[in-house]
C-alpha cells in the first residue's frame, strides 16, 4: 500500500486541467458549479469549446478586470462573466432546450457519489436544511456526454466512487467518466474502468479507496499534471 | 394595442392577495427590483412566488419573504449568498417552498404560455423529486410528467419598450423575463427606455407586445446585486 497518499494528490485545479485536456475540438460545453468552472482556463490552445451557461449565454467568456464587471451579465455561480465573439443569448426555456434537448456535446459536473453504473449524486447529501437543485437535474439528463470531478474520497476518507450511491440521486446511469485527485476512470457496462492514475500510487491502494470493484487494464496511463495549478 | 406608461406604483396595484405573482431573474440578474419595492409597498399578501431564487439579502424578493407578504415559494434554488430571509421562515415552517429542477421550472412557465397543460421531461427521472409523478416510458427511455404554472401576475424586467409592448432585454438579465411575460394573467413590465411604436426593429424584438399587459418606466433602473454589496435594506 502506498504511504503519504497526500503528495501525489491532484489539486483541484490539476483536476480541472486533466478534464480540460479530454473536451474534444468544437464541443459544446456546460461547466457546473465549483471545481468545473477552472476546466475553462485550461483548453489546449488552439482547441475551438463553446461554453454554455445555464441562464442563457452561449459563447461564455473569462471574467472580467476587476472594475469592468456588469451583473446583468453572469453565470450559473452568478459570478461575472463576459462574451467571446460568435456569442449568444437566449432566454431561460431556449436555454434548458439546449441542455435537455441533447444538443450539449457535454456537461462538467460535481459530484458527492458516482456510482459503477453511472449514477450521480450532486445536488443534495441529504443532511441540508433547505434543498436546492438548480441546473443540476436537467444538465444530467440532458447532456449527450457527463463527466464528473471530484477527489476520490471524502473528508472522511470513504470512498466517492461507489456501488449504489446512498445519497439523493441526481441522474440515473449518466455519468461516463470520472476525474478524480488519483486517476481517470471510465463508467462502462462492466463497471468501473481505470484509465491513468497518479504517479507513486501502487492498484491495490486505489483499489481500497474505491467502493466498487475497478477493472485495470494491462497498463493503466500515467496521470501528470504541470505542476502549480 | 397601445400600451398604458404608469409608475410602478401604479403598475402593481392590481395584485390583490393570494395571488401567484412570477417575477423575473436569475439572482441579481434581470430582479425587477422598483416593481418588487412598490409591491411591498402596496401590501398585498398571502402571495404564491415563482422565482429562479428565494431572495439575497435585505432587498427585492427577499424584503416581500421578511415582510410576510409570500406563502410559499416555487423555485430551483433557494440558497443563494445570504439568503436567511427565506431560510429563517422556512425553517420555522411558516412559508412553503415547491423545489422544481431549473429546466422544468423554464419549460413549465413556457408551456402554460403555450397552452399546453402537461409535457414528459427526462430531467428527474429515476429521482427523488419526481417521487408520486406520472412516469411513461416512451422510445425505451423513462421520462416524468410534468405540468404547466400558470400565474395571475408577472413582474418582468426588460431594457426597451415601445408603445405596442414589444421588448428588448439586456445581456443575460433576460433569462426568465420572456416566458414570464407568456404565463401570466397580467404581465407587468418595468423598463428603463420607452419609444413610441417602430422605435424597436421588429427583427429584433424579444417578447412581442401581445404579451405585455402594463409597462412601469424606470428610467435608471437598480441593479440587486449592486444594492446586495452595498449593504441595503428594504424597507
Amino acid at each position: 500500500m502506498t504511504e503519504n497518499l497526500s503528495s501525489f494528490r491532484l489539486t483541484r485545479g490539476q483536476i480541472a486541467w486533466r478534464a480540460a485536456q479530454d473536451i474534444p475540438e468544437g464541443a459544446y460545453v456546460n461547466l457546473g458549479i465549483g471545481m468545473p468552472v477552472a476546466c475553462a482556463n485550461h483548453v489546449p490552445a488552439g482547441r475551438e469549446v463553446t461554453f454554455q451557461s445555464e441562464n442563457g449565454i452561449l459563447g461564455v467568456g473569462p471574467r472580467p478586470a476587476q472594475g469592468a464587471e456588469d451583473f446583468d451579465l453572469i453565470n450559473a455561480s452568478k459570478d461575472p462573466v463576459t462574451l467571446l465573439p460568435g456569442a449568444a443569448i437566449v432566454h431561460h426555456a431556449d436555454s434548458f432546450a439546449m441542455i435537455t434537448g441533447g444538443h450539449l456535446d457535454l456537461a462538467i459536473l460535481g459530484a458527492f457519489e458516482v456510482a459503477a453504473n453511472g449514477d450521480l449524486a450532486n445536488w443534495s447529501t441529504g443532511a441540508a436544511r433547505v434543498p436546492g437543485v438548480g441546473g443540476a437535474m436537467d444538465l444530467a439528463a440532458g447532456a449527450k456526454a457527463v463527466w464528473a470531478l471530484t477527489t476520490h474520497t471524502d473528508k472522511a476518507g470513504r470512498p466517492k466512487l461507489v456501488q449504489r450511491c446512498d445519497m439523493p440521486l441526481t441522474g440515473a446511469g449518466v455519468v461516463k467518466r470520472v476525474f478524480t485527485d488519483l486517476a481517470v476512470v471510465d463508467v462502462t457496462a462492466e463497471g468501473f474502468v481505470l484509465r491513468e492514475m497518479v504517479g507513486g500510487v501502487d492498484v491495490e491502494t486505489l483499489r481500497a479507496l474505491t467502493g466498487a470493484p475497478l477493472h485495470v487494464p494491462v497498463a493503466p496511463g500515467r496521470l501528470s499534471p504541470p505542476a502549480g495549478l | 394595442m397601445t400600451k398604458p406608461v404608469t409608475t410602478p406604483h401604479e403598475a402593481v396595484a392590481p395584485v390583490h392577495d393570494g395571488a401567484t405573482v412570477m417575477i423575473s431573474g436569475f439572482g441579481g440578474s434581470g430582479a425587477p427590483i422598483e416593481l418588487v419595492h412598490a409591491l411591498i409597498d402596496q401590501g398585498a399578501r398571502g402571495l404564491t412566488i415563482v422565482n429562479n431564487n428565494a431572495g439575497t439579502g435585505q432587498v427585492g424578493l427577499a424584503a416581500l419573504i421578511r415582510e410576510k407578504r409570500v406563502e410559499k415559494v416555487i423555485c430551483s434554488y433557494p440558497r443563494t449568498n445570504d439568503a436567511r430571509c427565506f431560510t429563517e421562515l422556512y425553517l420555522d415552517g411558516k412559508i412553503a417552498l415547491e423545489l422544481v429542477p431549473q429546466g422544468t421550472l423554464a419549460e413549465r412557465i413556457r408551456a402554460a404560455g403555450a397552452g399546453m397543460p402537461a409535457f414528459f421531461t427526462r430531467t428527474a427521472a429515476g429521482t427523488e423529486l419526481a417521487k408520486g409523478k406520472e412516469t411513461r416510458e416512451i422510445d425505451g427511455v423513462l421520462y416524468v410528467l410534468e405540468t404547466w404554472l400558470k400565474a395571475d401576475f408577472a413582474l418582468v424586467k426588460a431594457d426597451r419598450a415601445d408603445r405596442a409592448g414589444n421588448l428588448t432585454y439586456r445581456l443575460s438579465a433576460r433569462n426568465f423575463g420572456p416566458i414570464m411575460c407568456m404565463a401570466a394573467k397580467t404581465s407587468i413590465v418595468q423598463v428603463r427606455e420607452i419609444g413610441e411604436k417602430g422605435s424597436i426593429d421588429p427583427e429584433i424584438v424579444v417578447t412581442p407586445g401581445i404579451y405585455v399587459d402594463r409597462i412601469a418606466h424606470v428610467a435608471e433602473p437598480v441593479q440587486e446585486e449592486a444594492l446586495f454589496r452595498a449593504g441595503a435594506r428594504y424597507p
